[in-house]
This record gives structure tokens, sequence and C-alpha cells, in this order.
């Protein structure tokens, strides 16, 4: 850190939409906390002090009993579980709107690796250790970990997500200020754990556009899981007319599809995941279960834009 | 007197074997007082070596992975071959029997195999740290543990696993004993409270242990037979085994309070010479907090992608399991009310624990409102909160009770004014080390890093300041106590003059804990009625 900058403060800076009001919920439960330690300790030593066995008291003093000390159990009981389901109110309320998804958000894909961060833009650029995002633009991370489970931390927009092997997480955020904030990895994974750290960069509107530069607009992430598709041979099965049929995948994404086992599932991003690692393990309802696992083929980036790729092509058809 | 009735269980027989082969519940006291003093101090090594590195924001002491085992060394010993042990075996076992007017406990035998098998777990997981150690965490988190770890990870759990039954013998001992062996005259409702934190703590120890037992064998199965269970990679769900880990750990968490809360409600009564306050509120809430503690397991999940609705549940019940705790306090303060109150060095321990537990409780209140845990989840923030309740709560409260109990255990008194001093020392040095690390975890410092960003220095600084502090004060009664054992003058058979069947017989006892039958107990801690005779704690 550069001389003359302040060491000290006792909030982390406040970068998004939810840090303020998260900061307040956590001050009035730090004051209520502060409050009831500085009453328990008035208490106790107040009572130390004066009714120490060395000073010299009426013996005849009476202790509540009875009705009167029941009366104050109840008291506190109650008193205590309101203030508590106060607080559970607040932060519930809190929660619910921190993690309710966005409508149409910039969407980006995350991949924890021991030990780094790798991001993917829809434009088809992508970063490692940094993740540039335009202020003020409502964003989401869809993440995933080629290996052990990491955590995405970002204390300055009071956010945090574990990111998991073999499953999507998502998460989102709106940042406020721009400038440039701490990335870390808050989950233990390994040997370098303390060193898988990045910075989210916010920039301007102007500055993310002329950051993003040449690099094409928005579908070329998507278009390289075009790519992918072609030249693994998905086609030869998933295209109609094909000697092995396949369900054909631009009626699959965001519906509810009906399995081989009776059973219904929605079809989302984790399930176009799955068909692809363990594809017969809830095969589509009029299909044979032959599809052969993608795990050692792909790259976890890979997956990712593949999957980018069929969301495309299923939104394309609604 | 006679020859014969000045025998006591310490001199009865001094022969290795008599020791190793004793069915005395009060000998098996001792053998796990000195096994869980050796593990603390390695533990306590660990964390030395930790708070050193931590000194600097770079890893100039020691490199990433002998962190990585520091940590891992220094939970798994503290948290299995410390604190779960710590109150129930050492001073549940010396108590039981006598606070019941019992010989022994129900099984002897048993009672001695738990010792065995406790050591045996412990010896194979010290050999997994001398072989090369773990670094995974003391919770063992998947995939890492059973894919890519290449510590020494399966003798480690099976350390665990194996001790983990030494909990439940121990656990299944004291429930049958309290059922069964109560002198004739003392009801539940007459049973000192210690008692009633035992039998709960008995009650998760026998239903919450074999779920981690049946967790880290899969664990192993996975590590070692490739088959899938938790690692996505071949099949497995990760999430699983935290559900099942935390379905055992969390009850653990109040397997290593439960006892504490036990011993400053004895503390508690006798010196400040009063009833306790509200006596049925705070037995049944030992009681409350055991089966709550059975379903707040997801708030160690919030960020896990649990669902939105199962974290909000798990955080209901989270704030609902502190309201019995929050009684307990209250009760405690209360009993001070228009009490006479003595400062010796148990009670200042006790009156320490209330201080930091209350803390420790209250920022678990933070914790459990999901909206901030989201930030502070899984940094020096949940460190700091957790170490008020073990360190600052049970290691309090167990050091509070070792020094009430030792003219009982070994017949000697022990200096006062060094007790004061270590209780005083340990209180400061505790603050100084684990209040930084509030501030520190709210600022975003992650947990388990061994290199950190600079703005982190003061803070961590500090924290490291408290430390040496801390260490010293543990230091202090190992070294007067020893003292005591040779050089303290004869404590007398109730010191404090307090009540409970355990201060009528001699200190130490005799082998079979009364010459006689004790009497009857009646109604418990009516020091209010001992009257100006019996005021003094200070004999």
């Amino acid at each position: 850190m550069k001389p003359g900058v302040v060491m000290f403060a006792w909030l982390p800076e406040q970068a998004s939409t939810v840090a303020g009001e998260v900061d307040r919920l956590f001050l009035w439960m730090l004051a209520f906390c502060v409050l009831i330690l500085v009453l328990t300790v008035a208490l106790v030593v107040g009572f130390c002090v004066k009714y120490r066995s060395s000073k010299k008291r009426d013996s005849e003093e009476e202790l509540l009993e009875g009705a009167k000390q029941r009366r104050l159990e109840y008291l506190w009981i109650v008193a205590a579980t309101v203030v508590f389901l106060g607080f559970f109110g607040w932060s519930a309320n809190l929660y619910f709107r921190m993690f309710k998804p966005y409508e149409d958000p910039l969407r980006i894909y995350v991949v924890g690796k021991q030990w780094m961060w790798k991001a993917q833009h829809e434009t088809g650029r992508g970063e490692i250790n940094e993740l540039h995002v335009p202020v003020g633009t409502p964003v989401e991370l869809v993440m995933s970990s080629q290996d052990v489970i990491h955590s995405f931390f970002v204390p300055a927009f009071r956010l945090k997500h574990d990111v998991l092997p073999g499953r999507y997480t998502r998460i989102h955020f709106t940042a406020t200020k721009e400038g440039s904030y701490e990335l870390f990895c808050a989950e233990l994974c390994g040997t370098e754990h303390s060193e898988m750290i990045g910075r989210i960069v916010v920039l301007s509107e102007e500055g993310y556009e002329a950051w993003q530069g040449r690099s094409g607009g928005a579908g070329r992430f998507a278009e390289k899981g075009r790519q992918l598709y072609e030249n693994l041979g998905c086609a030869g099965c998933h295209e109609p007319g094909r000697l092995v049929p396949a369900p054909p995948l631009d009626e699959v994404y965001g519906r509810s599809v009906a399995l081989a086992s009776g059973a219904r599932v929605e079809a989302d991003r984790q399930y176009l995941r799955d068909a692809i690692l363990a594809p017969n393990q809830e095969v589509v309802a009029g299909f044979e279960a032959v599809m052969p696992s993608y795990r050692e083929q792909l790259e976890n980036e890979d997956i990712d834009a593949l999957v980018a790729y069929l969301v495309e092509k299923g939104a394309a058809h609604e | 007197m006679s020859e014969a009735a000045e025998t006591n269980y310490l001199t009865a027989g001094s022969s290795l074997r008599s020791w190793l082969l004793t069915r005395d519940h009060k000998r098996i006291a001792i053998l796990y007082a000195i096994s869980i003093t050796a593990f603390f101090l390695v533990g306590g090594v660990a964390a030395v070596l930790m708070r050193l590195e931590l000194a600097t924001p770079g890893g100039d002491l020691v490199a990433s992975a002998t962190y990585n085992r520091l940590f891992t060394l220094h939970g798994v010993i503290m948290v299995w071959f410390f604190l779960i042990p710590s109150i129930p075996s050492v001073l549940g076992n010396f108590l039981v029997p006598l606070m019941i007017g019992a010989r022994d406990l129900a099984f002897p035998r048993l009672n001695l195999a738990s010792w065995y098998v406790f050591m045996a777990g412990g010896v194979l997981a010290l050999g997994a740290i001398f072989a090369g150690g773990v670094d995974t965490g003391w919770t063992f988190y998947t995939p890492y543990s059973s894919t890519y770890s290449n510590g020494y990870v399966v003798a480690m759990v099976a350390g665990v696993f194996i001790a983990g039954f030494s909990s439940i013998f121990t656990g299944i001992n004291f429930m049958v004993t309290i059922h069964a062996m109560r002198v004739k005259g003392m009801g539940w409702f007459q049973m000192p409270l210690f008692l009633w934190s035992m039998y709960s703590t008995s009650l998760i120890m026998v239903l919450a242990t074999p779920v981690l037992a049946i967790t880290l064998a899969l664990l192993a199965i996975e590590r070692v037979g490739g088959i899938g269970i938790f690692d996505p990679a071949i099949g497995g769900d990760p999430l699983l085994f935290q559900h099942l880990f935390w379905f055992y750990s969390h009850p653990a968490v109040y397997i290593m309070i439960l006892p504490g809360m036990g011993v400053v409600s004895e503390l508690i009564a006798c010196f400040s010479r009063n009833r306790i306050f509200g006596y049925k509120f705070v037995a049944l809430s030992s009681v409350a907090i055991a089966a709550l503690g059975f379903l707040v397991w997801g708030h160690h999940m919030f960020v896990s992608s649990q669902s939105v609705v199962a974290s909000l549940v798990f955080s209901l019940l989270s704030f609902l399991v502190a309201v019995p705790s929050a009684v307990k306090v209250l009760n405690w303060t209360a009993t001070l009310y228009r009490g006479r109150i003595v400062f010796s060095a148990p009670m200042l321990y006790a009156i320490g624990f209330i201080g930091l537990f209350t803390l420790g409780g209250l920022t678990g209140l933070i914790l459990a409102a999901v909206a901030v845990d989201v930030h502070v989840h899984d940094t020096y923030f949940v460190v700091a909160h957790f170490h008020y309740i073990m360190v600052g709560g049970m290691l309090m409260a167990y050091l509070g009770g070792l020094h009430f109990w030792w003219p009982k255990i070994t017949g000697k008194q022990y200096s006062r004014r060094w007790g004061r001093v270590s209780a005083v020392l340990v209180f400061l040095g505790f603050n100084l080390t684990f209040m930084p690390q509030f501030v520190l975890g709210y600022l975003g410092m992650p947990r388990r890093y061994h290199i950190y960003a600079e703005q982190f220095q003061l803070l961590n600084l500090c924290s490291s300041a408290g430390a040496v502090i801390l260490g010293l004060g543990y230091l202090l009664p190992l070294c007067y106590l020893l003292h005591s054992l040779f050089c303290g003058k004869p404590a007398g058979s109730n010191p404090w003059s307090a009540t409970g069947l355990e201060w009528q017989t001699a200190s130490p006892p005799p082998e079979h804990n009364f010459n006689g039958r004790p009497s009857s107990p009646g109604e418990p801690y009516r020091y209010d009625r001992m009257g100006k005779e019996g005021g003094s704690a200070e004999a």
C-alpha cells in the first residue's frame, strides 16, 4: 500500500447496490449486541461491587422468589424472542431481495480452478484473475469449478457464493462505483488458497465499451459454443433426420421436459451441463440412453460455451 | 484415625499397572486430564506458530503447505482431542458419581475402555500429523479432502472416527448413571445443574457422533476405493458431505459449550453464596439447546448453494436456539443479585466466562442473519465468534472448574494470588487476540489465509500480541497447579463451604467415594440458608 493512504477503516468500501443495506442491518445488530453486552457487564460488575462479601449489610434482604421470579423469566424469554424475530424478518427480507434474479442481466461465465479465476464474457473476451464490468448495470455470474469448491468473495459488494464442481451457481450484483475491488477465494481450496485472489474492475459505460473494444458484439461466446457443437459432431445426432435419433436441442432449453423415467425436469443451464457430462442420468422421454459423456474432451470453459450456445438456440426457437 | 481410613483413591495403589488398569472413575479422570493437557499443548504450539506467521502479511515464516497443515492440526486436535473431552471426560468423570452419591459410574470397564479408545484415536491422528500432516482444515470438505489433497487424510479421519467412540461410551455411561444411580431422595430437580448439562451433552454425544462416524467412513471409502459419493467427477455430490458433517458438527458445538455452562452455574452459585436464580429454567434450557441444536446445521451452508427457502428456515431456527442461551446468561446475572460475592480464582474465571460467552453468543445472532452472513461467512468474523464460544466460553469454564475442584481432586491448595492473576491474564489476552478478528472479518479478510492483503496487518499484529499474553496466561496454571501438588497445603474436605455431595467426603475422596452413606441432599444450592457460619467461601 502506498504511504499516505489510510491504513485503517472500520467498514469496507461500499460499491454495490446492496452494500449499504447490508451495512445498515449489520450496524443495527451490532448496536443491539453492544447494548446488551454493556447492560450485562454493567449488571455483573454492579452486583459484584454492591454485593461483595467484604461489605457489611443487613442479612434480611429478600430475594426474588415464586411468581415474581417466574414473571421475570417469562418476560425475558418473550422479549428475547421478539427482538430475535424482528432481526430475522429484516434479514430475511433483505436476503430475499439480494437473491432475486435480475430480468435481463449482463451475463458472465466464471470458472474457479486451483488457483485462479477465469471469466468469459458473452462477447467472447476472456480474463484471468480480473473481471471488468460496467457501473450501474445488473450483472449475473454463472459460476462453476473445474476441481474443488471455491468461493467467490467481493467484500466491497458484500457478496459471496461458493463455486462448486459439477454444478452452476448464480449470483448477481450491480456495481455502483467505478474503481478496482478485491476478489478473494473464501473456501479453502488447497495450498495456494490465499493467493487465489483477483480484482473486479468497475468501469464507466464508455470505459467498458472501450475495454471490450474489437472483441466483437454480444454472442461471440455462444459462437465459440457453436463451433464446438460442430467440431464435436453433436449435430450428427441432435439435428432432425439423423440415423441415431436424439432430442433436437432447439426445443430443450427453458422448457419443462418429460424424462424417460416419467419425471419432468425444468431444462435450465444445469440440466444442459449435466446432459453433456452425464448424459444418461436424465434421458428425455422417447430417446435411448446412448450418448457418451464428454467429461474428458471438454474444459470447463468449453462446457460453458456450449451451454451458452444451447441457451441461445433454445431462446431463438421460442 | 486408623491407617485404612486415610487411604484415598490416589494412595490406593502406586504401580503403573494400578493406574493403567484402574476402573476407578476418579483415576480415569486423571488419565484423561493428563492426556488432554498434552493434546492442548500440541494444538497450542500450532496456534502460536500460526499467529507468528500472521504477524506480517507475507508468507515468511512457513510455506503455504505448512501453514495449511498447522491450522488443520490446530482444529482437529483442539476440537476432538481437547474441547470435546475436556469437561465431560475430566470433570464429568470425576464428579458425576460423587455428585449423585454413587460409588462409581454404571459401567467402570466401559469408562476405562473409552480412555483407551480415545488414546488410540489420538495416537493415530498425531501419527498422521508427524507422517506429513493433513491440509484440509478440520472440516475435511470434499472433494478437496477426498480427491485432491495429498496429505494423510485417511489416517487422520480414522483417528477422529475411533476417538468418536470414546464420546459415545462416555455419553452412555453418564446417561445410565444419572438415570439409575442417584442417591435416595435426589429427584431430577434436586440435581446440581452440572449434571443437567452433562446429561444434555451425553444425549448429543450418543445421537450425533454416529453421524460423524458414517460421514468420515464414506469419505475414506471414496478416497481409498474411488467410489463416487462426494466428488461430482465420479458421480458424487459435494454438498452431501457438508450436510452430513454439520449434522454432527453443529450439535458438537453444543457438546463443547453445554458442559461449560454447567460448571459456571456451580461456580456462580457457590461464590455468590446464593441459590441459583431460576433453577428449572437453567436446567431445561440445557435440554432445549441440545434439542434445537440438531436443527440448525444449515447455517453453515448459507453460501453453499442451498436453496433460499432452506437458508431462511435455518436462519430462523438459529435465532431461536439463541433464546435458551440468553436465558442462562440472564439467570447467572440474576444469581449475583443480593448475594455475598467472593472473588476467588474460580469465580473470576466464571465472571470472565459470562462476558466472553455473551459476546460470542450475540455475534452468533449477526451470523444467523443470513443477509449479513453472506458477507462475513468464512471470514475472521466467524473465527472470532467461535473462539469466543469455544475458548472464551468452554476453556474459561474448564479452567474455572479445574480451580474449583482442584482441592477436591488433589487434596491440595494452590496459590490463590497466582490463580487470580492467571484468570485476569487469560481474560485480557483473549480479548486482545480475538476482538480485532471481528473487525478483520467484517473488513473482508477470509479465514485460512496464509498470505493476506497489507491493509489487514495492524489488526493482525494486535491479535498476535494478544496470543502471546494468552499463551502466558495458560502456562501459569500449569506451573502453580503442579507446584501445589508437591508443596500445597492440605485443602480439607470443603474449602469453599460449598453445597453438593462431592464436598461431603474427604479430599481426595476415598476409593469408594463415601465412607458410609452420603446424607440425603435435599434442595441444591441452599447457600442462602447456610447462615453466617457458612457464609465464607474464602476458607
